[in-house]
């Protein structure tokens, strides 16, 4: 596929963030679950348009940090500012309504459902027609479907999925699974989308497939992505900046390279005499 | 004609999502049309309207709002005999109040009734889930079936306790009663369900049905696509609801002719979920393939052994109705838990590949 030919679609809903300003910030933020810390006090930013890997030993609350980002977790201290707005608290839908979508480390999907219809649930929020119109089918919500079905059918033709389209998707191998996810998260047309360990289990072939995906995600669509992965290689390939944590704790943060040659980074990942 | 995709071609969205995607199954539903409509009402006993028709057609509207909830939205449901109790009173109770009032219109507005419990009753959906809702909805199968005994304005003050369906005409033409005409009751009951039914394949089609299809398959994930669960479970609820309101009013007005509060008990819940269980939870036609063998079995007992000579006494019937229904869930939820529907679409695909399989 052509990256420079492909016109570029305006996808991504206009956040009145311009690109490289500040699309998120997160500040101070601290999560317990009774005496254990999951997060310690923790500060970054996101600037529109760039690929932020957050990255960590096993447990070092990376997946806590986005459940906080999504609202699914309420952080005990510190604030999240998202497109100029601060808050602390939300329900999860509301993030959504915001511009926040994600994919998970474990597949999420419907799995009674095809793959056509688990990416157009991920567009529900953007449809409003009401169950009369619903009942009444023809008309405005036949009308409203076929505009988002336009839509997700970009998706797949993106995603090179047109084949499975009409497969549940609970009959999917697992490499196809994760793109579907990926598909539902791009339907909701979010500003920020985050990834949670977008390669876990996939062979290289694989990884280079979804590797691909997510950079023209960024770049044709102009998606802020932010994701977790322990592959290295894909890391410090794909992103711009990477925040390190270890034990809940924010230990370096920069770019690829100024994070690879990091004190702490090195000790955290091979560990450290005491 | 062979069953055949071959030549049908879709040039648009549109077309895509029509109804009947193989052009065949368009002309089978026109046929089954055709004999529900016309062939039917007028070759059919008073013995056939009664005993099969007629109930096979409520209790899979009954069924529908069933799998509506439990199929589609995945929140499981004991209290159907109740919630269809509700539907009925409130029938009654409207009829009583408005004796002016159209007896189609006294049927649609007490699904209103039963929709409003449902979703009361369907409040705790939002804190548990499975077998514990489960409960929690058994206990407004309890609670509703002891107050249509208790609370006595619900009966008029009936001295038997029970509804006594009074004649109630629409046009003249008695819709209620022990007056109204078998056929007139078919006709109505075949129309009422027909409406419903196209509006709840439309719903379930639908961005509603996708939402309640995502919090059945992963409520966690649904939340974090933007779906607001509160919002979802309970319009679940108040739609399954007034479609089993309705089913319970018709099955007391157009069918039964009377009640006491005993026939809502739980073993009317359970035969509803019996037959939406072995017709398919999360079809609309498995309602209908459900109804119709839960309704014609006891029928087919009492009658297939009589005409060819075979003495079978009327307790031996429901002993082995009892024994085969019981056999047949054991079956379904072994062999194929989705029920006759998902049979129906095996056959349609291996009908496509007739007579060529590979």
């Amino acid at each position: 596929m052509n990256v420079e030919a492909a016109p570029a679609r305006a996808f991504a809903a206009d956040d009145g963030v311009a690109p490289g300003g500040l699309l998120m910030d997160v500040r101070n933020v601290s999560l317990s679950f009774g005496g254990v810390k999951a997060v310690t006090d923790i500060s970054f930013d996101v600037r529109k348009g760039e690929i932020r890997a957050i990255i960590g030993p096993n447990g070092a609350g990376k997946t806590s940090m986005l459940n906080v980002i999504n609202g699914f977790y309420t952080p005990q201290k510190g604030t999240i500012v998202f497109r100029g707005h601060e808050r602390r608290s939300m329900k999860p839908h509301h993030a959504v309504r915001q511009g926040i979508a994600r994919t998970f480390q474990n597949v999420a999907l419907f799995k009674g459902m095809s793959t056509l219809d688990n990416i157009m649930a991920g567009r529900s929020v953007l449809m409003n027609r009401n169950l009369i119109w619903q009942m009444l089918w023809h008309g405005p919500a036949l009308a409203e479907e076929i505009e988002h079905r336009e839509k997700v059918e970009e998706i797949i033709d993106f995603l090179e999925i047109e084949h499975i389209r009409r497969t549940p998707v609970g009959k999917l191998p697992y490499g196809l699974q994760k793109r579907v996810e990926l598909g539902r998260a791009l339907a909701m047309e979010p500003s920020l989308l985050l990834l949670d360990e977008p390669m876990a289990g996939m062979n290289l072939e694989e990884k280079e497939d979804m590797s691909r995906f997510i950079i023209e995600v960024n770049r044709q669509r102009g998606t802020t992505i932010a994701l977790i992965e322990h592959d290295m290689g894909v890391v410090m390939d794909l992103s711009d900046r990477v925040v390190v944590l270890d034990y809940g704790k924010k230990i370096a943060d920069g770019t690829p390279d100024a994070v690879k040659s990091d004190r702490h980074v090195i000790d955290a990942y091979l560990g450290v005499a005491h | 004609m062979l069953y055949r995709t071959v030549g049908q071609f879709k040039t648009s969205y549109a077309a895509d999502h029509a109804l009947f995607p193989v052009r065949q199954d368009a002309w089978l539903l026109g046929v089954i049309l055709v004999f529900a409509f016309v062939i039917f009402p007028f070759t059919a006993s008073e013995f056939a309207f009664k005993a099969l028709l007629i109930p096979v057609l409520i209790y899979s509207l009954a069924a529908l709002g069933l799998n509506i909830l439990t199929g589609y939205a995945g929140q499981l449901s004991l209290g159907t005999g109740a919630f269809m109790g509700v539907g009925a009173y409130a029938c009654y109770k409207l009829i009583s109040i408005f004796p002016e009032l159209n007896p189609i219109a006294a049927i649609f507005l007490s699904g209103f009734f039963s929709a409003a419990i449902g979703v009361a009753f369907g409040l705790p959906s939002l804190r548990i889930k499975g077998f514990y809702l489960a409960i929690a909805t058994l206990a407004a199968q309890f609670f509703l079936v002891w107050l249509f005994e208790k609370w006595a304005w619900l009966y008029n003050y009936n001295s038997s306790g029970a509804i006594q369906v009074p004649t109630v005409s629409s046009f003249g033409v008695p819709v209620f009663g022990p007056n109204a005409l078998s056929i007139v009751q078919y006709y109505v009951v075949l129309c009422i369900v027909t409406v419903i039914t196209i509006a709840a394949i439309n719903i379930t089609r639908g961005r509603i049905g996708r939402i309640w299809k995502a919090v059945r398959d992963m409520d966690i994930a649904a939340e974090l696509v933007g779906i607001n669960l509160m919002k979802a479970k309970l319009s679940a609820f108040a739609v399954s609801s007034y479609i089993v309101g309705v089913a319970g009013a018709l099955f007391v007005f157009l069918w039964r002719g009377a009640a006491e509060p005993v026939v809502f008990d739980i073993p009317l819940s359970f035969r509803v979920l019996f037959i939406a269980i072995i017709g398919g939870l999360g079809s609309i036609l498995g309602n209908f393939l459900g109804a119709i063998l839960i309704v014609a079995l006891p029928v087919l007992l009492g009658t297939v052994p009589a005409a060819l000579g075979l003495p079978i006494s009327s307790a031996m019937v429901e002993h082995l109705n009892t024994m085969i229904i019981g056999a047949l869930i054991i079956m379904f939820l072994i062999v194929e838990p989705h029920g006759l529907a998902r049979f129906w679409e095996i056959i349609r695909e291996k009908l496509i590949m007739w007579p060529f399989p590979h």
